[in-house]
């Protein structure tokens, strides 16, 4: 077992998660078994593979600039919980 | 006994790109405009939209990484930095983790003329988060914040410099070349003030000969050069205060009270620093030519310290004056488009740096707004050149001319201020003043040479101060000798 209860809880802090302890016993397992599966892969000799970046062969993919019009206001704070202002209200940080 | 430290000091300098548009979409990048009107789905982070990197910026990143010296990668590309704060609305940043545009660069500075190499790590592009409004008076007595997007996706270039700085003085130096260099090469507005340019310190402490780094603090929210510094000389004074009691430095992040005059620990975030970068599934890598790093090379303007070079060295200034005219490119064209027009680079380097950068300062004006133009500086100095107007009406000209942009002529004509240069009529004038003060003459002739002052002053009263003082005093010199 790589993975252990405290890695998952760490993880689930970050990603602002609240578990039960069932569920951290169930992603302990599934994240190790991912892990295992990635081991398999780590057996291919990729000695003259190039890492990859990206999964489609595409590069350089750029925009010129030069600017449109932008949301109206009203529909851009349309999806806020709250606003006032004319800005999204949020819950104090800190 | 107390054991000498050294101070450590690494900067991470945010610089905001000059280019018309935000880095992943087509919103403006303009400064001001109300809340929420530069926004799309894109830079709301709205489900479902694609992000497309502005051509731009990348030409900038890479015009910043040659002004610097870096290497510019061939491959690089764009990564997610995730945590969780309301100025960010995809709940990650896109920036550059392991394969940023340019690497290993490097800037000269220079304290009290000791000429020092600082390192840059590297170079990185990446897009500036939203801005917070705080209901309450402070930061910690407001209930919510309000979120404006305007400035999310703002293009950044983020240039880490190697811990190479050893005092506040030299860290200060550094972000002063850093931005002149921004400035000459016109990818950045750079003003502090208004958080075109940002500075973050990561600094520490460690007993004099030894290589290990210390614990290092980063401090932020240092809006000046002169806050700048005075943060990192209180924040050495307060780990040296720790450590001689014996103490340990904790790593954190502190903030600059600017009113206060102390950093503050900002709370240490309980899983400091782990941000999960993975290479963005959004937006493909970018391969570089070459070449094009070639053309972008030669396009760039003469730098600030081949300049400074240039300007002692062809055209005879001393370091010192070429420094303060090269800080700031605006002010150095000023002055060698001058010169083309009035080849006595000497002169014209007093008059840009007396008169015309007290005036900018006093009425807080640019370069590039002044009425003042090249054009009429040279003409004004011809007139004093040729001894039509004295060193002192030349002033009142310039003074006038900064106010009103009216020319030398124009402005001599209205004033009449005519120096009198010649040898005839002020050869009556001197004799009648010299009729007229026999007691003057007995004691210039008594060996008290002070007395031509007073006789040069007669002169000056009589002719409403039009007379030209060197003449004047040549013609008196001559006509007492032949007493
Ligand atoms: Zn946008």
């Amino acid at each position: 077992m790589k993975i252990t209860a405290k890695d998952v809880e760490h993880v689930a802090v970050l990603a602002r998660l609240e578990l039960s302890e069932e569920a951290k016993e169930k992603y302990t397992q599934s994240l190790n078994d991912i892990l295992e599966y990635m081991e398999v892969l780590n057996g291919v000799d990729t000695k003259n593979v190039e890492p990859t970046a990206h999964v489609l062969s595409l590069k350089n993919v750029f925009r010129e600039d030069e600017s449109q019009q932008c949301l109206d206001k009203k529909l851009a704070l349309s999806n806020a919980p709250e606003e006032e202002n004319g800005c999204f209200k949020v819950p104090r940080i800190i | 006994m107390s054991v000498e430290f050294e101070v450590v000091i690494g900067l991470e300098v945010h610089a905001e790109l000059k280019t018309k548009t935000k880095i992943f979409c087509s919103c403006p990048t303009e400064f001001g405009g109300e809340e929420n009107t530069h926004v799309c789905p894109v830079c709301l982070g709205l489900p479902g939209t694609l992000p497309v990197l502005n051509e731009r910026v990348l030409e900038f990143a890479v015009r910043a990484g040659v002004a610097v010296d870096c290497e510019i990668a061939n491959f690089s590309k764009f990564d997610r930095k995730n945590y969780f704060y309301p100025d960010l609305p995809k709940a990650y940043q896109i920036s550059q983790y392991d394969l940023p545009i340019c690497k290993e660069g490097k800037l000269e500075i220079a304290v009290d003329g000791e000429k020092k190499i600082i390192g840059i790590t590297r170079i990185h592009m990446e897009e500036d988060a939203g801005k917070l409004l705080h209901s309450g008076n402070t930061i910690t007595s407001s209930h919510y914040s309000l979120a404006d997007y305007n400035r999310t996706g703002v293009p950044l270039i983020e240039i880490v410099s190697e811990p190479d700085m050893r005092s506040p003085e030299e860290a200060r130096a550094y972000m002063e070349k850093l931005k002149t260099i921004l400035e000459y090469i016109d990818v950045s507005d750079v003003k502090m003030e208004q958080g075109s340019l940002r500075c973050d310190a990561n600094i520490s402490l460690r007993p004099v000969g030894t290589s290990k780094l210390g614990t290092k603090a980063e401090i932020k929210n240092m809006n000046s050069f002169k806050a700048l510094q005075k943060a990192l000389e209180y924040e050495i004074e307060r780990q040296q205060e720790v450590l001689e009691e014996g103490g340990t430095i904790v790593q954190e992040t502190r903030t600059w009270d600017e009113e206060k005059g102390i950093t503050v620990s900002m709370r240490s975030k309980e899983e400091a620093n782990d941000y999960r970068y993975f290479p963005d599934p959004d937006l493909v890598p970018i391969i570089i030519e070459p070449d094009w790093v070639e053309e972008i090379k030669n396009s760039l303007p003469e730098l600030p310290d081949a300049k400074r070079k240039r300007l002692v060295e062809k055209l005879g200034l001393s370091e010192y004056d070429a420094g303060i005219i090269t800080e700031s490119r605006a002010l150095a064209e000023f002055f060698d488009k001058t010169v083309t027009l009035f080849n006595e680079p000497k002169t014209v380097a007093n008059w840009i740096m007396g008169d015309f950068m007290r005036l900018l300062n006093v009425e807080s004006i640019e370069v590039k707004d002044s009425k003042v133009t090249p054009e009429k500086m040279a003409a004004l100095l011809e007139n004093q050149a040729d001894g039509k107007i004295s060193g002192k009406m030349a002033k009142t000209v310039f003074e006038e001319m900064f106010v009103t942009g009216k020319t030398a002529d124009e402005i001599i004509k209205e004033k009449g201020l005519v120096q009198i240069s010649d040898e005839g009529s002020l050869g009556e004038i001197v004799d009648n003043i010299i009729e007229a003060n026999p007691k003057s003459i007995a004691d210039y002739q008594d060996g008290k040479k002070k007395a031509i002052g007073f006789l040069v002053g007669q002169i000056m009263k009589e002719t409403k101060g039009q007379a030209n003082p060197g003449v004047v005093n040549k013609l008196l010199q001559e006509k007492l000798s032949q007493l």
